[in-house]
């Protein structure tokens, strides 16, 4: 079969055959499925009380709710803390394309 | 035959730098990052957006006859905050403020207006210009204050009195609350009452007067979200129907849609697909089809896409193929690994037609630019860089070497910048004349026989 003889003709394959050594987890999804999901998503999770409330009380005993379709979202792996924020940039300068 | 000098991407056009604006140092504060750029519908004013929610209008001069040297230059008219940062507290998410689009308002009186928008809001703005002011009030003194009426023993009619032009932005309308995608795209109609707005999921129909009602006219949103296969990454409205528009897909799509067909055009009346030989096919194929902008040639005729590597123009009349495809960069072909692990395959380049639709522009990587004119078959790529910054000096073609011995001046494809990237450029609507926006300056070139 030519399939072989394609990855060396086709540059494309030859870099998904590269990117595949690189990382082997990247399954069978046609590059994109990944990125639509993250496209989606709304922007970072900020500071929510509620979630900052639950991991300190850490409910160690109690099953928290499966995470279900969503959890192909990606959240982050630790609840923000008020001191770990960015800081609310604000701006107010006046733009250097008018200088 | 004579063997033509390559002199430009057509028509012989020869580009001379004009003018730059912006920061010198290469230190870029992100709220100075370029996010869109846009010529009003007489090219007498370019408008820039940035990451930072602000606006600023460039003016051209009028021409000036004694001095012969090109048109106008650009001056600063105008500049305001569009956007602020703001916060869903619903949802804990931080809007940003950056300016996706800007599309101006065909102009109807003596105030300029422009669309604007961020992620989750549009904005109506009016600019106008006050250059006189009324003197000679009875009862307040010149600087505001009250008089004392008892002192008041004449009677005059104050007058207009002319003063320095001041320039004033005011936002006249605010359209919130329709988007819960981000929205990438603003499209005015050609009806100049109604316009369009698009997230990655829907399409809402606005009327300019109306601000707390929108129209749903597209919603992709499957019912179950692990169905969605695609999203919606462009709209525009048809220069010259005001009943058609079209949408452009993450995976290579267009599909036009006729509003007098039904309420809601979830069915499209056409669909723009070109076949691709599944033999082809990679784990890239769908991402660099992704398709990141549409534009309707002015003659409403045709409209071009530009997806990672390539631009496409299409005919109306033929849905199965594009009728041009003009390379951008195909050397990226054999670096598309790299370029998705810096995230640099998901950039989103836009493209520009030329006034008289024979010339189509779109950006690259290292600050280049490629222009391809469809009569002469001929492309040029060409560099915004401040080291070519002399006025009316031609600018020097660019040219990259994908593989084998570089030549001279050539550029090797390792050797490319990928963080200096020219996603936004846009075309004078009569004149050789582009605005062509690096990470945070825009530089404006002229064709030298202007």
């Amino acid at each position: 079969e030519d399939t072989q003889e394609k990855e060396g003709i086709l540059p494309e394959r030859a870099e998904e055959a590269k990117l595949r050594a690189k990382y082997p987890s990247l399954g069978q999804k046609p590059g994109g499925s990944d990125f639509l999901m993250k496209t989606l998503q709304q922007g970072q999770k900020y500071f929510d009380s509620g979630d900052y409330s639950m991991a300190k009380a850490k409910m160690k005993n109690k099953q928290l709710p499966s995470t279900g379709p969503d959890k192909n979202l990606v959240t982050g792996d630790h609840i923000p803390t008020p001191q770990g924020l960015p800081q609310r940039k604000s701006s107010l300068i006046t733009s250097k394309l008018v200088g | 035959m004579a063997i033509m000098k390559d002199s430009g991407g057509g028509n012989d056009i020869q580009w001379c730098f004009s003018q730059v604006k912006g920061a010198v140092d290469d230190d870029v504060a992100e709220a100075d990052i370029i996010s869109t750029v846009e010529f009003n519908h007489s090219g007498e004013l370019l408008a820039t957006g940035d990451k930072g929610g602000r606006v600023v209008i460039f003016q051209q001069e009028q021409e000036n006859k004694i001095q012969s040297h090109s048109r106008g230059e650009y001056n600063v008219y105008s500049t305001f905050q569009s956007h602020e940062p703001e916060f869903d507290y619903l949802k804990s998410l931080e809007i940003e403020e950056k300016i996706n689009k800007i599309r101006w308002l065909p102009q109807k009186n003596a105030a300029q207006f422009l669309l604007s928008t961020n992620d989750k809001t549009i904005k109506l703005w009016k600019i106008s210009e006050r250059d006189k002011r009324p003197e000679g009030y009875n009862l307040k003194e010149e600087d505001g204050r009250y008089r004392d009426p008892t002192t008041v023993t004449t009677l005059r009619v104050p007058v207009f009195r002319p003063m320095d032009l001041m320039v004033e932005a005011s936002p006249r309308r605010i359209f919130a609350n329709a988007h819960t995608y981000h929205i990438n795209s603003i499209s005015i109609n050609s009806d100049y009452e109604t316009y369009l707005s698009a997230d990655d999921l829907r399409i809402n129909l606005w009327h300019l007067e109306i601000t707390d009602r929108s129209f749903n006219i597209v919603d992709i949103k499957p019912a179950n979200m692990e169905e969605l296969t695609e999203v919606i990454t462009a709209a525009e409205f048809h220069p010259n129907s005001c009943n058609t528009f079209v949408y452009s897909s993450s995976k290579g799509t267009i599909r036009l849609c006729d509003m007098r067909a039904s309420a809601l055009c979830d069915r499209h009346s056409k669909l723009f697909e070109e076949p691709e030989d599944p033999s082809n096919r990679s784990f890239f194929s769908e991402i660099i089809s992704s398709i990141s902008d549409v534009k309707f040639s002015h003659s409403g005729r045709y409209m071009m896409t530009r997806d990672y590597l390539s631009v496409k123009i299409w005919d109306l009349n033929m849905e199965n193929r594009p009728v041009e495809t003009y390379q951008v960069h195909e050397y990226l072909r054999s670096k598309l690994c790299s370029l998705y692990e810096n995230d640099c395959i998901f950039d989103k380049f836009e493209c520009c037609w030329n006034g008289s639709d024979s010339v189509v522009m779109t950006g690259s990587y290292n600050n280049f630019f490629r222009m391809f004119d469809r009569n002469t078959k001929r492309d040029i790529t060409l560099e915004a860089s401040r080291e070519n910054n002399k006025p009316r000096t031609v600018l020097k073609p660019r040219k990259v070497c994908a593989s084998g011995k570089r030549k001279k001046d050539e550029i090797s494809v390792d050797s490319l910048d990928f963080n200096k990237k020219i996603l936004h450029t846009a075309w004078h609507p009569k004149e050789n004349i582009i605005a062509v926006a690096t990470t945070n300056n825009l530089y404006i070139f002229q064709d030298k026989g202007n």
